[in-house]
């Protein structure tokens, strides 16, 4: 049987250091540099270049190996749900509880449905949540030049100060969207 | 060494789902300083990674981000606004989905597969910023 301690959620101080160790690995194993967003960069590369420089160059020898690595990340995202249980999210009270307030009623999955879901697409918030959401995400982490692994975990631990602006960027965008959009999105 | 990677991906992929850093629900608990999750996960993850850094003795020249397709981006590094303003677009856009792009993927296999929209969406986002590249301050 599969070990409770792998079933229920990681804490942090286990994820986190596994998080931090691809790292140090990917530099090993290949002088790789940990980074997610490039593969939307690869993608749109691969499927439609046009006349864009930004987008034409050799991605295969660039970002193959990264491309493989997010069918990982879905593959493990199968195995964590599937294989080694699922459960309601154990967020704190006072989330809940704002988040309640806010208008959300269904907390049982790891996402919220009534925002993020194939029927919550034909609604406004569940449009905002997915579509608009999803685009800034492309075009903020293309702009800025990465993502939280990119920037946040690879750039952080190399103490690169452009990477410290993009992660305050990041938590100041966040925190309008949390405080200034999504209590008239949900509400 | 394909498989390697895949295997790689596929550890990241169970550990951010293990630890739910995938869920919207976590992030709204960490954008509203409701728990200190996140914060121990990014943070230990940060320094593990500085210290590995360290023992390898290999600092990494290369600035940016981690990707090997942005190195030409160290020519458009420009004045710096373009962590600014990126960054600021992408917290937007992470609030709102909930999900950065590991956990994109990541839901996408846990069976959220509405996820597929949004790496879409990202797509089209990513391109409209080739598309302006050249008239965005940077």
């Amino acid at each position: 049987m599969i070990p409770e301690a792998l079933t229920h959620t990681w804490p942090w101080y286990v994820a986190g250091p596994i998080i931090g160790l691809f790292v140090p690995i990917l530099i090993v194993a290949g002088d790789k540099r940990l980074g997610i967003s490039g593969n939307l960069r690869h993608l749109c590369s691969a499927l439609l270049p046009a006349r864009i420089d930004y987008l034409r160059y050799d991605w295969r020898s660039t970002g193959g190996w990264s491309l493989i690595f997010a069918i990982g990340i879905a593959l493990g995202g199968w195995i964590g749900v599937n294989l080694l249980g699922t459960h309601e999210i154990a967020i704190s009270a006072a989330t809940r509880s704002a988040l309640a307030a806010l208008g959300l009623h269904d907390f049982s999955g790891l996402v919220p449905r009534e925002l993020i879901g194939w029927r919550a697409l034909l609604t406004v918030r569940g449009f905002v949540s997915v579509v608009v959401g999803g685009f800034l995400v492309g075009f903020g982490t293309a702009y800025a030049g990465g993502c939280t692994s990119g920037h946040a975990i690879s750039g952080l631990s190399n103490f690169q100060r452009n990477s410290l602006f993009a992660v305050i960027g990041f938590f100041a965008g966040g925190l309008i969207a949390t405080y200034f959009i999504l209590p008239y999105l949900i509400g | 060494m394909p498989l390697a990677y895949l295997l790689l991906g596929t550890l990241f992929g169970v550990t951010l789902t293990k630890s739910e850093v995938i869920s919207w629900f976590r992030i709204q608990e960490m954008f509203r300083f409701q728990s200190f999750h996140m914060y121990g996960i990014i943070g230990s993850a940060i320094a593990v990674a500085a210290v590995s850094r360290l023992i390898l003795k290999r600092p990494q020249k290369e600035t940016l981000c981690g990707e090997p397709a942005a190195s030409d981006d160290d020519e458009v590094t420009g004045r710096g606004y373009r962590f600014w303003i990126g960054g600021t677009i992408f917290g937007l856009g992470w609030a709102l989905t909930g999900a950065c792009p590991g956990p994109l993927f990541a839901l996408i296999g846990g069976g959220v597969t509405v996820m597929l929209i949004a790496v879409a969406s990202a797509l089209a986002g990513t391109w409209m910023y080739g598309y302006l590249r050249s008239r965005l301050p940077h």
